[in-house]
């Protein structure tokens, strides 16, 4: 199959939108920024992509909370077009912002109402935004962003990041489903030991179960607090000038490889 | 109907507002545990039923995992027995118009879901329990509200309308002035808030004199805020007639014989190379970057806004300097920012404050909030700054905001033409901000907060991130002739600076605005955030106005310009302003001030007696002293990431957690080249000598530059001054002194200054309980900020050493100077030399850095600023995880031996003939100025060990000594000069055992440094 076209949707008040694109062009992809007004306008538009990404920034502020005006007026006014676009084996990617949008869209789960939201991100444990480099591990998911990469470097910036599910049904019902796709790990990347939290600042919010990403089932559906983005220069990395220890390909740069590659080598 | 909906977290532990008041309160000194919840709430207004608001709560404000909503109308007493055992509710509400981007959000979301609401309001419900009413009091007054901003309703809240504004009619209003004696003139400046000069009002009487007829109230408005020292810098700018320790100088025009002249004469001296593109003319400098690219960058204040508001005081500040690469040509893209802020010490205990004046830790979080929350919201990297601290700072703390952005080569000029629509974009106009120009130009007192209230504002980084997106896609379809941001002087500013040249006439009632009741001056002298204003060609308004309407963001045609050489202004048909250009620009008087400066004598500094070699204890003193302290609290609460192209970032290291000395970024994606960011700030020593001060901060910045890879050759700086009271005349001296030195380091380098901006009047002005008055001024304080260029980012270093074996060579020479130095701030001496800077050496040690740097030679290379060499090798050595071992007897030094140690070395020479002594073997404190001078101009470089020979041939005549080695174990050892005891037998003295000055494991020296700073 050709080029996947990616369409990176930007809200008032998206900021990576820029990035995002520029990165899915380096893996080979070929992308577009649209403002989200203009899908509303288009809804059927979004056939003509493969890739469906909402990138991060703070959409309308983060105002009442984050990510929520944007799947608010996703949910409401492009439901069904998203529904469908889901449904017909295209990828879906929410990268920080886009990931609290996701969650509140409902389409990760395939909850059909508000109320039945197994999870939500909220306020980081203490209490602000905070940017800072950190390990992460990839889950036993099916997910096709995540393929060959067992562990990561990534950067998150945010304040509500903290995952906290429902309880601890919902916790284990994602798990059994394969869909707590990234976890924080410690600096040797080893995980968690017996399930536990880890202390900050290797899981930099209080993730419970130091979730740090989700797909859905299917696993083509993808969302993550860090910035794959940011890291796809060699000079991204925080180490970089210590020159030893780094991987020929950045982390990043592979999730978006990866996405591009489920189109390409089909 | 007027709708409460109360959120709450169901568990305590996710009650973010509770537990940030909570902290807040324990931070600002409240000893007792609080005790409280929070509700976010909403008030709505509008014909809704009870189904539709649980709607709206289930749907939009709570969440579904963790929320539980209230509802009721307001006034119902059940929202007021949601939790048992709370004592007290206290609302918190935004006053009616102060800005609420939430309430704006949330009334647009709700329409998405079909529901109309006609007001929203926000608030925030604390329920506290357990406190008495004057520990209640302090609570709302200093840690949940800011009366500037926000009003308190203690008990339960009952409103029943959240109408604002009235309709407003229209009256001209003319003001008497040809009847004024001078205490009337005098009086209205003052009580009117114009903050003009006795001289100015006449001024401006004569000439309506002349025109046979009285200003109008917003004729008056609009020459004060032009007028104002805030837009026309009058006292630089101005006449001044100097006498300084070279003599008595009369400067025409003080800037532009100094700092402008300076970069003047660098750009005839470049000639073809000339990389400066537009200078002091913009909004920002303007420098060439790549073949498609420029590089804008401009620093602002906003200390007086920040004192009374520190939240959205530092918030519009930001959003104010963004504003300008913004409006600078034809519209730049901002790229990153940089804040410098200066803070009383956040330890001053609450009683030693000065009345009126708030505590600095509050100060200091509320600046750190408003500047994360609205750089992180635009999507702008904050990659550079500096925090300082001094007492003088408490009633005037400052803020320096600067944004660099990036502008197409062929988007530089500006040019409005008669006829073009003036068009008005962004954020409506409402009462925020009014006097803001004037009132940044007066001093503060204890009652400025309630006088001045109007001038502070919060901002809407929203709003100003969708501006940008509108405008940067309508300069590439080249809809507009001309921008400018609208900020202080609001659209009075704008407008007539962008007419001056021309002539406009705008219809005020074309305005949007946010409520009724706006008169037309307040709508013309507003300084509502998040505007801009356009000349837009009237082919290109249907385009304009389609792309802002595609965005979402507000656009309106208020007026044209015109070639007349007129302003004037109009409210529905009827004309309320007609001024001259000639006469608002040109017609200020020229008032000649008199400065003078008397450098003190430097007094020779009586060091402390030490009874032990060992200075360990000195150093993780300094290490851990405000000014040096780790910063990392604040800087990971800002984003420096987003945009993709950070290269170097503010902690770097092993653990990214050291001290980079600049920042660098890839502005743009494709490409290697970079941009790098950094800062050089010493108020300590302007208490010695304003001249090396400035000339010390100029070194610092490009010396930062230089270390992490910059060319210096193509460093550009800014300047910003902040200064007290300039009507003293010694004040004003030390001020036209830092200017001369400015102009001398600038020629004497070819680093040019590209733009500036100065706050005067800095000063407080208080009573003691007792009625004795006070003025507080804070100490002179210049910021220099730098702009290089690396042509290839992956050459670029970091400061944090790399691997055991390397050398570490020092570059540059140690010079007695330990006048203003963190060793005497520590330790409590006076006198000494201030660090002055040699400019010959310092070029020449520069340029074969930046060589040795760029060839691959320097694996880690860190200023020496701030506690001199021991603190930079600590830094070093804790931010790679590296132990060190350094010899003081290798440094490169220019120390003298003065007569006392004279005669000691020529005793200890007779005494051991046999012994090749070093030559500060006598010196005293050889040991602790080698160590902790803050000479300019110095590096530590790490050279691996095939390296050095290459190394050292590129330093040349650049004065340069091998003084240390990495090692693996954790520890910083640093050995002193070796020398005998007097009068010790001979044979005992083992050169090889030279006395350990510092010895501490690295772990140490790092807590030392991260402690203080870190919550």
């Amino acid at each position: 199959m050709a080029q996947p076209h990616v369409l990176v949707l930007r809200s008032p008040g998206t900021n990576c939108d820029e990035e995002t694109a520029f990165a899915f062009e380096a893996a080979g992809g070929k992308a577009t920024r649209r403002h989200v007004r203009w899908l509303l306008e288009n809804p059927h538009a979004l056939r003509e992509y493969q890739i469906f990404c909402l990138p991060g920034g703070f959409s309308y502020g983060d105002d009442i909370s984050a990510g929520i005006v944007w799947a608010n007026q996703l949910r409401q006014r492009l439901g069904d077009a998203l529904h469908e676009f889901r449904d017909s084996g295209s990828l879906m990617l929410g990268i920080c912002n886009g990931f609290q949008a996701l969650i509140q869209t409902g389409l990760l789960f395939h909850a059909a109402r508000r109320s039945e939201l197994p999870a939500t991100l909220t306020w980081n444990h203490q209490g602000r935004y905070e940017d800072r480099w950190v390990r992460l591990r990839a889950g036993s998911t099916a997910s096709p962003f995540l393929e060959g990469l067992e562990t990561l470097s990534l950067p998150i910036a945010h304040a509500e990041g903290r995952f906290v599910p429902r309880d601890t049904a919902a916790l284990n019902e994602l798990k059994r489903n394969g869909q707590v796709a990234l976890r924080y790990a410690l600096p040797n990347s080893e995980p968690a030991p017996d399930q536990e939290t880890l202390p900050y600042p290797h899981n930099p919010n209080g993730s419970v179960g130091n979730v740090a990403g989700l797909c859905d089932p299917s696993g083509r559906v993808f969302g993550l607090m860090p910035h794959p983005e940011r890291y796809i220069h060699a000079t991204h990395h925080p180490q970089w000038t210590r020159r030893s220890g780094l991987p020929e390909v950045p982390d990043g740069l592979r999730i978006f490889q990866n996405a591009v590659r489920f189109f390409t080598a089909a | 109907m007027l709708w409460e909906i109360d959120i709450y977290t169901r568990d305590a532990e996710h009650d973010q507002l509770a537990r940030q008041a909570a902290r807040e309160a324990r931070l600002l000194g409240c000893e007792e545990p609080l005790t409280l919840r929070v509700a976010r709430g909403y008030l709505l207004e509008g014909n809704l039923q009870a189904e539709q608001i649980e709607f709206a709560a289930r749907e939009l404000l709570a969440d579904p995992v963790l929320d539980e909503a209230a509802i009721a109308t307001c006034g119902d007493p059940k929202l007021d027995s949601h939790f048992e055992g709370f004592d007290t509710q206290v609302h918190v509400l935004p006053k009616p118009g102060v800005m609420d981007p939430v309430a704006l959000t949330a009334t647009a979301s709700l329409a998405e879901l079909g529901l109309e609401v006609v007001g929203l309001r926000t608030f925030k419900k604390y329920w506290i329990r357990g406190l008495d009413a004057g520990r209640l009091e302090w609570l709302c007054r200093k840690v949940l509200a800011n009366d500037a901003i926000e009003q308190v309703v203690v008990g339960p809240l009952s409103l029943t309308s959240l109408e604002l504004g009235r309709p407003y009619t229209f009256a001209r209003v003319e003001v008497p002035l040809g009847q004024f004696d001078d205490e009337a003139l005098a009086r209205l400046s003052r009580e009117g808030q114009l903050f003009l000069d006795l001289e100015e009002m006449r001024t401006i009487q004569r000439h309506f004199q002349e025109l046979g007829r009285d200003p109008t109230d917003v004729e008056l408005e609009t020459l004060a805020q032009t007028w104002s020292e805030h837009c026309s810098h009058k006292t630089l700018t101005g006449p001044v007639r100097y006498l300084g320790p070279e003599g008595e100088y009369r400067y025409e025009n003080l800037l532009k014989e100094t700092i402008f002249q300076a970069t003047q004469r660098i750009r005839e001296n470049l000639g073809d190379d000339d990389w400066c593109v537009s200078v002091f003319k913009d909004n920002a400098g303007v420098v060439r970057f790549d073949d498609k690219y420029h590089a804008v960058f401009k620093v602002e204040t906003h200390n007086h806004p920040s004192a009374l508001e520190p939240y959205g005081g530092a918030n519009t500040g930001l959003g104010g300097v963004i504003r300008d690469p913004l409006g600078t040509g034809l519209g730049a893209k901002p790229v990153c920012s940089t804040d410098v802020f200066c803070f009383g010490p956040p330890d001053t205990p609450p009683e030693e404050l000065p009345s009126g004046v708030q505590h600095p830790r509050r100060v200091m979080q509320g600046v750190v909030a408003g500047v994360r929350d609205y750089g992180n919201r635009m999507g702008i990297p904050t990659v550079n700054g500096a925090v300082l601290f001094d007492r003088r700072y408490l009633g005037n703390p400052l803020v320096y905001c600067g944004n660099v952005g990036l502008l197409p080569v062929d988007r530089v000029e500006k040019n409005p033409q008669a006829g073009d629509y003036i068009v008005v974009v962004g954020g409506r106009t409402g009462r925020d901000g009014i006097h803001g120009a004037t009132f940044s130009s007066a001093e503060l007192t204890a009652e400025s907060e309630e006088l001045s209230g109007g001038a502070v504002q919060i901002g809407n980084a929203i709003a100003e991130k969708m501006l940008v997106d509108v405008i940067l896609q309508a300069r590439d379809e080249g809809l507009f002739s001309a921008i400018t941001d609208c900020g202080a002087g609001g659209l009075s500013s704008a407008v007539g600076e962008m007419g001056a040249d021309l002539g406009a006439q705008v219809e005020l009632e074309q305005v949007p605005v946010k409520y009724e009741g706006l008169t037309y001056t307040e709508i013309w002298i507003s300084e509502a955030q998040e505007r801009m204003v356009l000349a837009v060609p009237p082919a290109h308004w249907e385009r304009f106005h389609a792309l802002c309407a595609a965005e979402g963001v507000e656009a309106a045609h208020i007026g044209e310009f015109m070639s007349t050489g007129r302003l004037c202004l109009q409210y529905e048909g009827q004309k309320v302003a007609d001024l001259a250009m000639e006469f608002l620009h040109n017609g200020r008087p020229r008032i000649e001030r008199e400065a003078t400066y008397a450098p003190p004598e430097p007094t020779p500094a009586r060091l402390p007696d030490k009874y032990t070699w060992d200075y360990t204890e000195e150093l993780q003193k300094i290490l851990g002293s405000l000014n040096v302290a780790s910063k990392e609290a604040i800087i990971r609460q800002y984003d420096h990431e987003v945009q993709g192209g950070s290269v170097i970032k503010p902690l770097v290291g092993i653990q990214e957690d050291g001290p980079s000395d600049a920042a660098v970024v890839r502005p743009r994606l494709d490409s290697l080249r970079g941009l790098v960011v950094a800062c050089g700030i010493n108020p300590h020593f302007g208490d010695h000598d304003t001249y090396h001060m400035a000339a010390s901060a100029i070194d610092e910045a490009v010396r930062n530059c230089v270390a992490v890879g910059a060319d210096p050759a193509r460093i550009a700086i800014l300047d910003n001054f902040c200064w007290g009271d300039t009507s003293r005349p010694e004040t004003l001296g030390s001020l036209v002194r830092a200017a001369e030195a400015c102009r001398d380091v600038a020629i004497a380098w070819n680093t040019p200054f590209i733009s500036g901006k100065d706050s005067l009047n800095n000063e407080y002005r208080y009573a003691d309980p007792d009625n004795t008055p006070h003025v507080l001024a804070i100490p002179p304080t210049l910021l220099i900020s730098a702009l290089g260029q690396v042509e290839d980012v992956r050459r670029c270093v970091t400061m944090d050493l790399k691997e055991n074996g390397n050398f570490i060579y020092q570059v540059g020479v140690t010079k007695n100077e330990l006048g203003g130095s963190h060793y005497s701030l520590i330790s409590g001496f006076a006198g000494s030399q201030v660090p002055v800077v040699d400019v010959e050496t310092a070029r020449a040690t520069f340029e074969s850095l930046h060589g040795a740097i760029s060839s691959g030679l320097v694996r880690a290379c860190h200023d020496l600023s701030e506690g001199g060499l021991a603190v930079a090798a600590a830094e070093m050595a804790f931010a790679g995880g590296l132990g060190a071992r350094f010899f003081l007897a290798q440094a490169p030094h220019e120390l003298e031996l003065d007569e006392a140690a004279a005669e000691a070395d020529a005793e200890l020479r007779a005494e051991f003939p046999q012994l090749e002594l070093h030559p500060l073997a006598a010196m005293p404190h050889a040991a602790a100025i080698l160590l902790f001078s803050e000479s300019n101009s110095r590096f530590l470089c790490e050279v691996a060990p095939d390296d050095c020979e290459e190394f050292e041939r590129r330093m040349g005549n650049v004065p340069h000594g091998l003084v240390g080695e990495v090692v693996a174990e954790p520890l910083l050892q640093i050995v002193g000069i070796p020398a005998p005891q007097p009068h010790a037998e001979e044979g005992v003295y083992d050169p090889q055992t030279a006395p350990l000055v510092i010895e501490a494991p690295l772990a140490a020296l790092k807590g030392a440094w991260q402690r203080p700073l870190r919550w």
